[in-house]
């Protein structure tokens, strides 16, 4: 019974080596491509439309109410503390801007557009369409990945930037309907205490959620195996991976800025 | 011209191709035949090297594209041959004329205006037309089959792969499909590779044919030879296709 926990132990650990190998050659190959493949304009456009204009909605949602349960909660909090509101706008803006604008847009953009990816590229790979562009003189990483990865890099922090004005709106809703707080003073409180340090220190970090997220989302349906049910399996892992890298990646990110001042 | 020298493919606990030579001559049209599970796709799959074979060497016109290493000779080699998928293979997202017109696009020279009448020429060949605003999802598993030979056809190959040309087709379309590759070697003069199971097929249309089982060829030669053959696992598989050995 040990030897068996043992060698399923073991074999996790070679499955994860791959895994990280196989990735860390995907991402060589897409560094060779991104230099030396004539750009597609075309192709990242279509790919920046389906990535991240069609997640504009979800994303506008989730931090607009996200802005507004932040607005109430800590306008109760500090109405029980203080007798009154107090910091409102500083507090929703700091927490939209550094934290839950980055994270919730990187985990909404994972979830949406990162398994379209895996499902479109898994597809192709268990119907031979990936064998296909090889024949036809294309190698995958140019025609597939290097749009994708373009495309991730450039809409998530421009939805981010957006998510994060949308939640600051939403908690300036709540706090003029539910807290009797002028916008004027909502506005005046984040203009005085936010720095651009403060802006930049989310924003910084979704350049690295995206390249993460476009690298778990291309390599999961690159190698996947299995027909249909292989494709599943693939969306569910990339989507799951995602998620949790976005979270585990977030706190060290954060620990790395702050120690440089941002 | 192909020559195959001892080609050696394993997978994982599995000898599949165990050191198979031959040579496939300008023009003919050499058949791989076998039951299922033999190995006959992977032996197709490592001429083009969409699989690198664990040994050997295949020399396409004296290059040998298994030991190539670089990305570029490799694309350079492969834009001898055009391949024939077994379920086609056709770029969904695509219409008909972006996917025949793709092997232009990144093959030849060919300015983009003539795609459309390229497309139009090549799908006529395989006896389709005023289909290039349709997508693959559209089209029916023979019209499909059709239009990834054109696509396969467009960019003017040398040699033509068929994996398993005529599986999960119906008769009318099986036929259909036959007269295709014969056309093709007749008309453009490609040099063609088959692999298929269907054994009448192969004996029909092939200059020879050759019997895969156990990683090696036990037999090859002319269909009329072939029929003749005393292999046990050619007779054997002659009896499983119901065919008489006239």
């Amino acid at each position: 019974m040990k030897y068996c926990v043992t060698e399923k132990i073991g074999h996790e650990f070679l499955n994860l080596a791959e895994a990280l190998g196989g990735a860390a050659l995907m991402i060589k190959s897409v560094a060779f491509w991104l230099v030396r493949a004539k750009f597609e304009a075309g192709e990242v456009a279509k790919q920046a439309v389906k990535i991240g204009v069609d997640s504009f909605t979800v994303t506008a949602l989730t931090s607009f109410f996200t802005g507004m349960v932040l607005a109430l909660q800590m306008g109760q909090s500090t109405k029980n503390l203080f007798n009154e509101p107090l910091y409102i706008g500083t507090m929703v803006a700091f927490s939209m801007l550094k934290e839950l604008g980055p994270v919730l847009t990187s985990i909404v953009v994972a979830g949406r557009a990162g398994a379209v990816v895996t499902a479109e590229i898994g597809t192709m790979q268990v119907t031979e369409q990936i064998d296909a562009l090889y024949t036809l003189g294309t190698n995958p990483t140019r025609y597939l990945l290097v749009p994708r990865y373009l495309a991730f890099l450039i809409t998530l922090p421009l939805l981010t930037v957006f998510a994060d004005f949308i939640g600051v709106f939403g908690g300036c809703i709540v706090g003029m309907v539910k807290l009797g707080i002028p916008s004027s003073v909502y506005f005046d409180d984040i203009l005085t205490y936010l720095e651009i340090g403060d802006f930049m220190h989310g924003f910084l970090k979704t350049y690295v959620f995206a390249f993460m997220i476009a690298t778990v989302s291309c390599y999961k349906g690159l190698n996947t195996r299995g027909g249909a049910e292989g494709v599943g399996k693939s969306t569910t892992e990339a989507v799951v991976v995602s998620m949790v890298l976005v979270m585990v990646l977030d706190y060290f990110i954060s620990a790395a800025l702050v120690a440089v001042g941002i | 011209m192909i020559e195959i020298r001892n080609l050696v493919k394993n997978f994982p606990g599995r000898k599949v191709i165990d050191g198979i030579s031959a040579e496939i001559r300008e023009g003919e049209l050499f058949s791989v035949i076998g039951p299922s599970g033999t190995g006959k796709s992977t032996f197709i799959k490592c001429l083009i090297r969409l699989l690198r074979p664990d040994s050997g060497e295949i020399l396409v016109d004296g290059q040998d594209i298994a030991a190539a290493k670089n990305e570029f000779v490799l694309a350079k080699i492969r834009r001898n041959f055009g391949y024939l998928f077994q379920e086609g293979a056709l770029f969904d997202s695509l219409t008909v004329l972006e996917n025949v017109s793709f092997g232009l696009k990144y093959l030849t020279d060919t300015p983009k205006s003539d795609y459309p009448r390229i497309v139009k020429e090549k799908l006529a060949l395989v006896g389709l037309k005023d289909v290039e605003h349709l997508k693959p999802a559209e089209l029916s598993v023979g019209m499909k089959k059709r239009v990834s030979l054109a696509r396969s056809i467009a960019p003017s190959p040398k040699y033509m792969l068929y994996d398993e040309p005529t599986t999960g087709l119906d008769p009318v379309t099986t036929g259909m499909v036959k007269d295709l590759i014969t056309d093709m070697r007749a008309k453009l003069g490609i040099t063609s590779i088959v692999v298929t199971h269907d054994l009448n097929l192969a004996l029909e249309i092939s200059s020879r044919v050759a019997m895969l089982t156990g990683g090696k060829f036990v037999e090859v030669g002319e269909p009329a030879k072939f029929r003749q053959s005393e292999n046990p696992a050619v007779k054997e598989f002659m009896e499983i296709s119901h065919l008489s050995r006239k």
